[in-house]
């Protein structure tokens, strides 16, 4: 990964001035580069990292991680019906796992009972799926590389030589 | 009932006054701390927690865990080719700052000169005086990029000059030396058959050449006393570990001293330091990586606002020149901070070399550097 990614990645909102100071680069090639990498869909999109460990209240989402067993498709294998199934827009991520199970299936919904629903009516029933094993998620601390508390204070002497 | 009459006279620091003045003030941005502001890397810590859960609370050898001084032998050999018996040529000190002070009282006699490129650490000074030497400060400045040569050493030198300090990349100038500079530097060390004592803690912090640690150069190692330690390279200043490498004569005399002042090394510091040795280096690169982006932006930021200021080689401290704004080193700090409230440390704080010159240290964030030329900016405004 190039260094103008790595520096995105920890901050979405550094500008192509910014970037060129940081790296010496001139800030028309950092533009152009994130241009490039923007059409070629390296960069997907600029979100906003918020932690909903601090905004609960009796509208905020419940996670389920689902194992998915499945028996795959002829000729299509296993995208064939991950694509079914991440079309979904309860899922929020989707991956093809080795070990015991075939598809992790992460499902948020408003309630235990929407996502309970969504397993027994929508994920469950389908064809090729032949086991589903649902497991909520009670308390986030570490997401994506972020840990899901307040900064903590620089616990350092304020001037030291 | 008198006290050291040697103590005494040491001057107190001059800058004792504005740090009373830094710290009685709230919401201050600083950029006057000399110390990583990342924590520890997790595995490190969690192999000190591990060594304490295993009972590891001894004392150790006197020289340090004979492990971690052939885990520090390796990764010199591995480094730098740099060759150090860990059983005589070793010596795991409670910081550089100790290594340092052993090093002065290991080789001096009462009225050896010691040779100090200026500005300097705060401690070397008042350490050479206290192991009964007297320091000879040798003036840089920023037309010199902070460096000294070879004639600036033997033109200090008189029969009396037992060693020179050099500590590179330097703090405060974030100066450091090529292997160039470094073999001219040597040749005069051998023409006044000087000892040098070579300060490398911000070694691995050095952005646009390789680092030479001294003793690798023709004939410096039988010379050279090589202080080293973990605090800047893998964050661990407060766990107090650093080490000496040098021939034997000199490390059985600062073991000497060592075993009867210090005894040894904390023992779970020590068994920390093995494991950052063993599975750091990835944490190190990330660090250096980070801090050498935040040089880029402090050096450009500070010469676009007028302070001109040299690209530091190493380290994590600028030094840019205030005389800009017309003010002295102090005044700027003192101004800086009641206005702004953004804490730097005055040049001379430094030696009196550093008038003129602020120290600004970027081990802090992106957005507290940024904010902080904000700042520096409406102060200068308004001058």
């Amino acid at each position: 990964m190039n260094e103008i990614l790595e520096i995105l990645e920890k901050d979405a909102r550094t500008t192509p001035e910014e970037i060129a100071k940081l790296t010496g680069m001139k800030a028309q090639a950092i533009k152009s580069s994130i241009k490039k990498d923007e059409k070629d869909g390296v960069i997907l999109k600029y979100k906003t990292i918020i932690n909903k460990e601090l905004i609960r209240d009796e509208r905020s989402n419940v996670r389920a991680l689902i194992e998915v067993k499945i028996t795959p498709k002829k000729n299509v294998g296993f995208d064939y019906i991950a694509e079914r199934i991440y079309q979904f827009p309860e899922v929020s991520s989707c991956y093809l796992m080795s070990g015991t199970y075939d598809l992790l299936v992460v499902v948020e919904g408003k309630s235990i009972h929407t996502v309970s629903d969504f397993v027994s009516s929508k994920l469950a029933p389908m064809e090729s799926v032949r086991g589903t094993v649902t497991h909520f998620i009670l308390k986030k601390y570490k997401e994506d590389g972020d840990i899901l508390r307040q900064a903590k204070r620089d616990k350092r002497e304020v001037i030291s030589l | 009932m008198k006290t050291s009459k040697l103590v005494e006279q040491i001057p107190p620091s001059g800058i004792r006054v504005f740090f009373d003045l830094v710290l009685g003030m709230k919401d201050v941005i600083s950029l006057g701390i000399g110390e990583p502001d990342f924590v520890t890397p997790w595995n490190v810590r969690e192999a000190a927690i591990f060594s304490l859960e295993e009972g590891h609370t001894s004392y150790t050898s006197n020289k340090g865990l004979f492990e971690l001084r052939q885990d520090i032998s390796r990764h010199l050999d591995r480094k730098y080719s740099l060759d150090y018996d860990p059983q005589d040529e070793i010596l795991i000190t409670v910081g550089v700052s100790e290594a340092f002070d052993l090093a002065l009282r290991a080789i001096m006699n009462k009225g050896d000169k010691i040779l100090v490129p200026e500005p300097y650490y705060v401690s070397y000074g008042p350490l050479i005086t206290l192991a009964g030497g007297t320091p000879v400060f040798i003036r840089t400045d920023s037309d010199k990029a902070f460096k000294i040569t070879a004639k600036d050493i033997l033109k200090h030198c008189d029969k009396k000059t037992k060693g020179i300090v050099l500590n590179y990349p330097n703090n405060p100038t974030g100066a450091s030396y090529t292997k160039k500079e470094l073999k001219a530097i040597s040749r005069a060390v051998i023409k006044r058959d000087l000892i040098m004592i070579s300060d490398e803690i911000y070694g691995d912090l050095t952005y646009d050449f390789e680092h030479t640690p001294f003793a690798t150069l023709p004939q410096m190692k039988e010379r050279t006393i090589y202080l080293n330690g973990f605090s800047k390279s893998y964050a661990m200043t407060g766990w107090r570990i650093g080490y000496v490498c040098a021939p034997e004569k000199f490390v059985s005399l600062m073991t000497k001293i060592h075993q009867y002042t210090m005894l040894c090394a904390p023992i779970m510091s020590q068994l920390a330091a093995r494991e950052a040795l063993k599975n750091g280096e990835a944490s190190t690169q990330e660090m250096k990586r980070e801090y050498r982006r935040r040089r880029e932006l402090v050096v450009s930021g500070l010469n676009e606002l007028g302070l001109t200021c040299h690209k530091p080689e190493g380290a994590f401290y600028a030094f840019p020149s205030i005389k800009s704004s017309g003010l002295s080193s102090m005044d700027f700090a003192k101004g800086l901070l009641k206005e702004e409230r953004v804490a730097l440390v005055p040049g001379t704080a430094f030696g009196p070399s550093g008038e003129g010159c602020v120290r600004i240290s970027y081990a802090s964030n992106l957005s507290n550097i940024k904010e902080a030329l904000v700042r520096i900016q409406r102060f200068l405004r308004k001058r």
